[in-house]
């Protein structure tokens, strides 16, 4: 399964030396300087974009980031996960607990994300020594049940869990200084949407920053060895079940911390939220984008947000009535996967590096 | 790259000359912008529904309803010149989904007020959000007692009869009328459970000899039904959604257990329930049969009474505006709502504000008079909808009342008759209210 997969290549390490030279020599310090131009992009555009594009991409965010966790555990460990959902409901729920309906008395929020990240991380340790045993379409089994069981368990112990109404997740206030800061450099006002926005896109270049180095490090050439063959890997003294336990709990961490992004954002974290609906989106996500790249996650997280509110309304505009429209959005988003299954296998990432490729040979 | 380094200059030439903002003025913006939502010729409210998923069936046809009877006020020339403007969005009944539609509806869209968005995790979910954002949250599609807190959520206003007085009444009914009957109780496993459960054990405490809960989306309810026949319960109260009104009969049907049974409201729509039924047992059940004899409430029309004057009129509205379909107890109920929604504009008078519509629903909406059967108790320290049902039993395909409209309130507050004549529709079918203020 995971051999068809794109391999983020390695080879042109020399050529690109000499092409770029004035890049940094060291691959955080390259890492680094690419988040801080996203972060300046992400300033700019979140400032100069309605608040409800800023919602969007405050959703956007939190796919993103399990998205990119998912792609490190798919796309180069090569194991599969259906069951990311369930672990983005652990680090909802968390936030939920630990911040509280009213937020009073409770902890800083980053103390709360992280804490959201370590307790998904655990369970995610307990999934993977499990998950390591398994292959392919028993791992898939094996992760569904995860995604079924979970929400159950939040239905289940209903007093602490707020049962199907969920618990509900106090929003965090605009702080002070970031209201002023902005204030100063733009002269905008932060309402909450764009705060959250700023909030899940903050936390998502950390993410993909610390995931990129990680991919582009040791760990990184480890995983891809495990998932390109795991007899080569194991001769070359690589402990297979150790080293697919760490993918999934770095991968888990990721997924816990868009859950807390998830229920800071919608303010509610409920088990009709975390249904096997959200494991496959963000499965979709990260095959539609590119398996096993970062950019690939971002692509298809940007999917996931604003495919379906841009088809409901084209079909509202072609004079469908709403109910129509809205049936109309699940339909298209269906076409448009089996479409880049059957035409661009590699993704939409896949597709422009091998357009880009085919244009750097015939100069 | 070189494009990536002509991207930082630029933008950090963008930032420096925006920087020439500086300080914030003091005390700007206060300025008197026109109200969201309202220009002189249009009004836009929103709303969310399941218009996909699995509570789709039924649901769905509610803002079909709505918007009917908005663009049949709106041929009539709108209120105070202003069109209704009803923009409804899928949110598949997941909270999630919901917060971003409901962000879509307010940011985007930019609606007046939100009317009728249903479903009670689903619409907690936005509970805050459209309170801090001053947004009306008007007649929410759910029975719970979450939008009746005045204090809290001061923008957010209940419409149905909320899931305790319903129980109350049932439960008085039963105490009268079956005194020796053993009573299992069937129930959703949430707030639509919980509170019935309290208004029911209220007259019932004796005589209930089990409780059973389900968990909406587990589809067997086996152990359940085998545990009411198991307790020797011979009339069973059940206080869930309309699947598992289908799924109920059929399992007792399979074991052969024939309780009297009494389904709330919002499970015992027969149209629906028989299609559920067929779909559910695979064509072996065909139709609503089943239902016969079961007892239920009501607290609006339904298109079985196709003489009532409210059915006629709503017919009448469906076969002008509608869509596709036939008329439903659905649609019914959103036309209902709509009704309720322009008695609460025109209360608000001719320059509507979002503070104002809000104030004259608590001013003006215990006297709103409508096809329901008994009056709201809106107030400026109630936010709950209306205050009765009548019991009634479905018999050849329609229903018979065997109470007339009885009326109550939470807690111990006693049930009395409702008085008063059946209102009749007026003659153009468009309320007539005066502003509140």
């Amino acid at each position: 399964m995971v051999q068809q997969t794109d391999r983020p290549s390695t080879r042109s390490a020399p050529v690109r030396e000499r092409r770029f030279r004035w890049r940094p020599r060291s691959t955080f310090a390259r890492h680094g300087l690419a988040v801080v131009i996203a972060l300046v992009v992400v300033v700019l555009v979140l400032e100069f974009t309605s608040p409800f594009r800023n919602s969007q991409l405050a959703t956007m965010s939190y796919y993103a980031i399990a998205a990119a966790g998912l792609t490190v555990l798919t796309g180069l460990n090569g194991q599969i996960s259906l069951g990311h959902g369930a672990l983005m409901a652990v680090g909802a729920y968390t936030t939920g607990l630990l911040l509280g309906p009213e937020g009073e008395g409770a902890l800083p929020l980053p103390l709360v994300m992280l804490a959201a990240a370590a307790v998904t991380a655990l369970v995610g340790a307990v999934v993977g020594a499990a998950a390591a045993r398994l292959h392919g379409p028993y791992l898939a089994g094996a992760t569904l049940a995860l995604a079924v069981a979970v929400p159950g368990l939040a239905i289940y112990f209903d007093h602490t869990l707020g049962g199907e109404q969920g618990l509900r997740i106090a929003s965090p206030d605009v702080p002070g200084w970031f209201d002023a800061t902005i204030w100063f450099l733009f002269a905008h006002e932060t309402p909450s949407a764009k705060y959250l926005a700023y909030l899940g896109w903050g936390t998502l270049l950390l993410v993909l920053l610390l995931l990129a180095n990680l991919m582009a490090g040791r760990v990184g050439r480890v995983w891809r060895a495990v998932r390109d063959d795991e007899v080569a890997a194991e001769l070359a003294g690589i402990r297979l079940g150790r080293v697919r336990v760490l993918a999934f709990v770095v991968s888990a961490a990721c997924a816990g911390l868009a859950g807390a992004v998830l229920g800071v954002v919608v303010r509610l974290a409920a088990p009709s939220g975390f249904t096997i609906v959200l494991s496959l989106g963000l499965l979709t996500a990260v095959v539609v984008g590119g398996l096993g790249s970062l950019a690939g996650a971002l692509l298809g997280s940007a999917l996931l947000v604003f495919l379906p509110p841009a088809v409901t309304n084209l079909g509202i505009g072609a004079g469908l009535d709403g109910t129509q429209a809205a049936q109309l959005a699940p339909f298209v988003y269906g076409v448009v996967l089996i479409l880049v299954m059957l035409l661009a296998p590699t993704g939409v990432v896949g597709v422009l590096k091998t357009v880009w490729g085919r244009r750097r040979r015939t100069r | 790259m070189k494009a990536t380094a002509l991207c930082a200059a630029l933008a950090a030439a963008v930032l420096v000359s925006a920087c020439g903002a500086g300080g914030r003025p003091e005390g700007g913006g206060a300025g008197t912008e026109a109200e969201v939502g309202i220009t002189p010729t249009s009004v836009k409210v929103g709303a969310h529904f399941p218009l996909t998923g699995v509570a789709a069936p039924g649901y769905s046809e509610i803002p079909t309803g709505t918007k009917a009877y908005f663009d049949f006020v709106n041929a009539a020339g709108g209120i105070h010149g202003r069109q209704i403007e009803y923009v409804f969005r899928d949110d598949a009944y997941n909270p999630t989904q919901t917060s971003q539609v409901v962000n879509e509806l307010v940011l985007q869209d930019q609606v007046f007020a939100m009317m009728g968005g249903l479903g009670t995790p689903t619409h907690s979910a936005v509970l805050d959000h459209l309170n801090s954002e001053g947004v009306p949250d008007l007649f929410v599609s759910s029975g719970s007692l979450l939008w009746d807190q005045p204090a809290e959520n001061p923008m957010t206003f209940g419409w149905q009869p909320d899931y305790e007085i319903e129980a109350k009444i049932i439960g008085q009914y039963v105490a009268q009328n079956f005194p020796q009957a053993r009573v299992g109780l069937f129930l959703q496993d949430d707030d639509l459970g919980r509170d019935a459960e309290i208004g029911a054990r209220r007259y019932l405490e004796n005589q209930i000899v089990a409780a059973e809960r389900y968990t909406p989306g587990n589809t067997d309810v086996a152990p359940q039904i085998a545990a009411l026949q198991a307790a020797g319960a011979d009339l069973v109260i059940g206080f869930n959604v309309p699947s598992y009104t289908a799924l109920s009969q059929l399992q007792s049907l399979r074991l052969n257990y024939r309780p009297q049974w009494i389904y709330s409201n919002i499970g015992s729509d027969p149209a629906l329930v028989g299609s559920l039924l067929a779909r559910f047992s695979e064509g072996a059940v065909t139709d609503a049969g089943l239902l016969e004899g079961v007892l239920t409430t009501e607290y609006l029309p339904g298109v079985d009474t196709p003489d009532n004057p409210w059915t006629q009129l709503f017919q009448r509205v469906w076969d002008a505006h509608g869509g596709e379909g036939e008329l439903t107890n659905y649609r019914v109920y959103g036309m209902s709502e709509a009704y309720t929604f322009v008695q609460a504009l025109q209360a608000a008078g001719p320059n509507p504000t979002r503070e104002g519509i809000v104030d004259a629903v608590e001013r003006a909406g215990g006297s709103f008079t409508g096809p329901w059967a008994a009056p709201f108790r809106y107030s400026a320290d109630r936010h709950a909808g209306i205050s009765g049902v009548q019991v009634t039993r479905i018999a050849g395909g329609t229903t018979q009342n065997l109470t007339p409209v009885l009326v109550t309130d939470n807690g111990d507050a006693p049930i009395r008759e409702a008085t008063g004549a059946p209102t009749q529709p007026p003659a153009d079918g468009i309320p007539d209210v005066q502003p509140a203020s």
